[in-house]
């Protein structure tokens, strides 16, 4: 194995989105039982700093493969889609009010502590998102439109974002 | 034919050699050691039986030191010079330290790390830390009947990377090979799980005598997994005393106390806590120096009452821990107490009602940690036996970032990172013809650097003038798997580097720790050249053990030539480590080191290639090329 392989080759896995996520958990195991700082603890320097560098790589992995956001993000770049998410934030009009009002409703039950609205606007964006990424699947995977991908990819880092909000707000409202 | 062995890398060699490991827990309150004899994991007892150290460090004016039960016993004669719960002060300054006006001590404000000053000079945390390791090294060594190869050694969950770094030096100043720091509650997981042949998921609530941590893991087939860390590293069962403290204060309207006096009410104060735990009221009395008279009863109902926001400040870490894992209360499978304050009433009733379940109390919780670190520094030693392969996979319980214009955090490794970890960033500069760029390196949630811990601070210099923005600075941050940061930045243009293990600011320099070293051999009437030579020659021991255990388990991946070139530095560094010429000893083992390194490269290919066995070649090449038809 080539220390500059792609985290799915190192996974084991073909480069799709929709991955095999028990076969990426087995995998992810397999390979950490081998390389993982405990099993080279009284190793000498060298493997040490191996076991440290394959074991970085692996969890590096890991985390970008599991979740569908960074995956799907990874896997457009593997295929030459850079999301450049700094330089190309122009986003269309009626996407950006969508998220105008989101916000807005989040502020308002926030400074409400209305903590039943939080959770109901947690599960509506959730709802929301599980259709925009399975429509992302069918973009990269079958219909390899990834330039239309690489748009959904872009409104989906902003959903995250906005489900990332609602959540501190819950925790504000609970603390 | 001789028998074919098959050595698995990080098997020892001679597997009926066992390497003498321990697990070591330095409480706040009590510290133990334990380890693994003849399969069995044990508590070692001190000569009268009794497993735990009390964290109690005297200094008397002769420069002797105790550590334990005596001076424990006589803290209100002479408080001063009598430290406890220095767990407190690891890795923070004077401004960090809650209460620091009740406590007796003579604080110095050295830049860092608070330091104490003491009848025998002024002492450093890390230095008291060091005097409890190294009873307990002591303890293990003559329980053992032997040297340590390493120990493992449990900190709380939520230390940040100074109090990490401060832990590591005082095992160094106690001349303690570290094998791993390791979690307190992932050591008690560990420990339940192994024993109970756990799987789920589960939730470890860490109550200690200063810190608060809680866990939460996923046990899977021999795997440990941690799905998120929170806690409070200054929260713990000495507050539930404080409470008591002021209370009694102000019920007996007291004036201003004396520091023997305080630090009579304050045992008086854990003395009615732990009374409470299986009678509904204490009574409290005391004869102060004054001639005052303390003479109160302590109900549960008033104890309840004054600690209850310490037990709501509980809650709250395992509300974010949980939505950080994903999870919700009712998912959780069992809950693990640990730690001596869980075994108050009120803590035990106000886990149960938030996970709605009895939580686990049936290994001892002020044992559980120590066991379940001996468990693992008996794995990390090289002792491994058939069924000893289950594998722990642990967090940073912080974010780690960096300071960025207007004084704002960009998080660059996000807590709850599986470690080790890395991760790096590129920044640029916003000024023609800069040559240096300013890094400053901070470790916590909020968004101003204010509000967040500054573990370092230092300078890329060197950088060829351009224009702003055109210089393109890639800091990297590595974070070990003991949950320790080191920093590098690279200007990648010109290749200009620097780099940090990150210590300046809250731990100690380098030479420093020299410096305490051979004040400590000095006092010991040590020699510090022997010492020195001492710590090659084992070092150097222990290389040689490693690449031989290495030879042993993948010779076959060496040509002839190769192996004889190891084999005859091998033989160099034997001869050295007999001399007395240190620089020698040094010199062989980067020799070894240099000879072995591609051989590391190849085992760790191998180890690799094992992960896939089960699958044939064929299939790993399709999904390794599958897509990248386009």
């Amino acid at each position: 194995m080539d220390f500059n392989a792609d985290h799915f080759a190192l996974m084991g896995l073909p480069r799709v989105f929709r991955i095999d996520a028990a076969a990426l958990d087995a995998r992810y195991r397999e390979l950490q039982a081998e390389v993982h700082p405990d099993r080279f603890a009284h190793a000498a320097d060298a493997e040490r700093r191996l076991s440290l560098q394959w074991a970085t790589k692996a969890n590096e992995a890991y985390q970008t493969l599991k979740k569908p956001l960074p995956r799907a993000r990874y896997l457009l770049h593997l295929l030459g889609h850079d999301i450049g998410a700094e330089n190309n934030t122009a986003m269309p009009v009626d996407f950006l009010m969508e998220q105008m009002e989101w916000r807005e409703g989040v502020a308002e039950a926030r400074a409400a502590r209305d903590h039943h609205e939080l959770e109901h606007l947690h599960h509506r964006l959730r709802e929301r998102m599980k259709a925009s990424y399975a429509e992302l699947a069918a973009l990269i995977d079958d219909a390899g439109d990834h330039a239309t991908a690489a748009d959904r990819v872009r409104r989906l880092m902003f959903l995250e974002k906005l489900l990332a909000e609602i959540d501190e707000a819950i925790a504000a409202v609970e603390e | 034919m001789a028998l074919l062995q098959i050595a698995e890398p990080g098997e020892s060699t001679a597997p009926h050699q066992h390497r003498l490991a321990v697990g070591i827990d330095l409480g706040t309150t009590n510290s133990l050691v334990a380890t693994v004899r003849s399969g069995l994991t044990v508590v070692l007892n001190d000569e009268l039986g009794r497993s735990l150290l009390p964290s109690v460090v005297h200094y008397a004016a002769d420069g002797s030191v105790e550590v334990g039960y005596e001076p424990q016993s006589r803290q209100s004669a002479d408080p001063k010079n009598t430290i406890v719960s220095v767990k407190r002060f690891m890795g923070r300054g004077r401004n960090d330290i809650a209460h620091v006006e009740s406590l007796p001590y003579d604080f110095v404000d050295a830049p860092g790390m608070v330091r104490l000053r003491t009848v025998a000079g002024v002492k450093s945390p890390v230095e008291v830390s060091a005097e409890i390791l190294k009873a307990l090294r002591a303890r293990a060594e003559s329980a053992l009947g032997g040297e340590l190869v390493g120990a493992v050694i449990t900190v709380p969950a939520y230390f940040d990377d100074a109090q990490r770094q401060a832990t590591k030096d005082a095992a160094k100043l106690a001349g303690i090979n570290v094998l791993r720091l390791l979690n307190e509650p992932t050591a008690a997981a560990i420990a339940y799980g192994l024993d109970n042949a756990a799987e789920g998921i589960y939730a470890v609530y860490d109550l200690g005598g200063g810190t608060f941590d809680i866990s939460i893991l996923r046990l899977s087939k021999g795997v440990f997994e941690v799905l998120a860390a929170g806690g409070d590293s200054a929260l713990g069962g000495d507050d539930f005393d404080h409470r008591i403290f002021c209370w009694v204060i102000e019920q007996s309207k007291l004036r201003p106390l004396s520091s023997g006096d305080a630090r009579l009410l304050l045992t008086r104060a854990r003395e009615a806590k732990e009374y409470l735990t299986c009678h509904s009221e204490a009574p409290i009395t005391a004869r102060l120096s004054t001639g005052e008279m303390v003479d109160l009863t302590l109900t549960t109902a008033i104890f309840n009452e004054i600690t209850q926001t310490l037990v709501a400040k509980t809650i709250q870490p395992i509300k974010k821990a949980l939505r950080d894992a994903g999870l919700s209360a009712t998912e959780v499978k069992g809950v693990v107490m640990v730690g001596g304050a869980t075994r108050m009433p009120q803590i035990q009733r106000a886990v149960g009602e938030f996970f709605r379940q009895e939580p686990l109390t049936n290994l001892d919780p002020d044992k559980v940690v120590a066991l379940g670190a001996a468990t693992q520094a008996n794995l990390l030693a090289g002792n491994r036996a058939a069924g000893d392969d289950w594998l722990l996979l642990d967090v940073i319980p912080l974010s780690l970032g960096l300071e960025t214009m207007g004084g704002l955090v960009e998080k660059v490794i996000p807590r709850n990172s599986t470690i080790p970890a890395a991760r790096a960033q590129e920044f640029t500069t916003f000024k023609d013809g800069q040559t240096a760029m300013a890094i400053h390196v901070v470790q916590g949630e909020r968004e101003l650097v204010d509000d967040c811990r500054s573990l370092a601070r230092f300078e890329l210099r060197g950088i060829p003038p351009m224009v702003a923005g055109a210089a393109r600075i890639r800091v990297t941050f590595q974070v070990d798997a003991d949950g320790l940061l080191s920093v590098a930045a690279r200007e990648q243009t010109s290749g200009v580097e620097a780099s940090v293990t990150v210590k300046p600011s809250y731990g100690l320099s380098d030479d420093e720790i020299a410096g305490m070293l051979k004040d400590s051999m000095a006092h010991a009437k040590d020699d510090a050249f022997r010492r020195a030579l001492k710590e090659a020659q084992v070092e150097a021991q222990r290389l040689i053990e490693a690449v031989q255990a290495a030879l042993h388990g993948d010779g076959e991946l060496l040509s002839d030539e190769e192996r004889g070139r190891i084999d005859k530095a091998i033989t160099q560094l034997q001869a050295a480590a007999l001399g007395e010429n240190r620089r020698q000893i040094t010199l062989a083992m980067d020799d070894l080191e240099a000879e072995t390194k591609d051989f590391a490269a190849r085992r760790m290919d191998k180890s690799i290639r094992r992960a896939f066995a089960g699958r044939t070649v064929d299939e790993v090449e399709k999904a390794t090329t599958g897509g990248s038809q386009a």
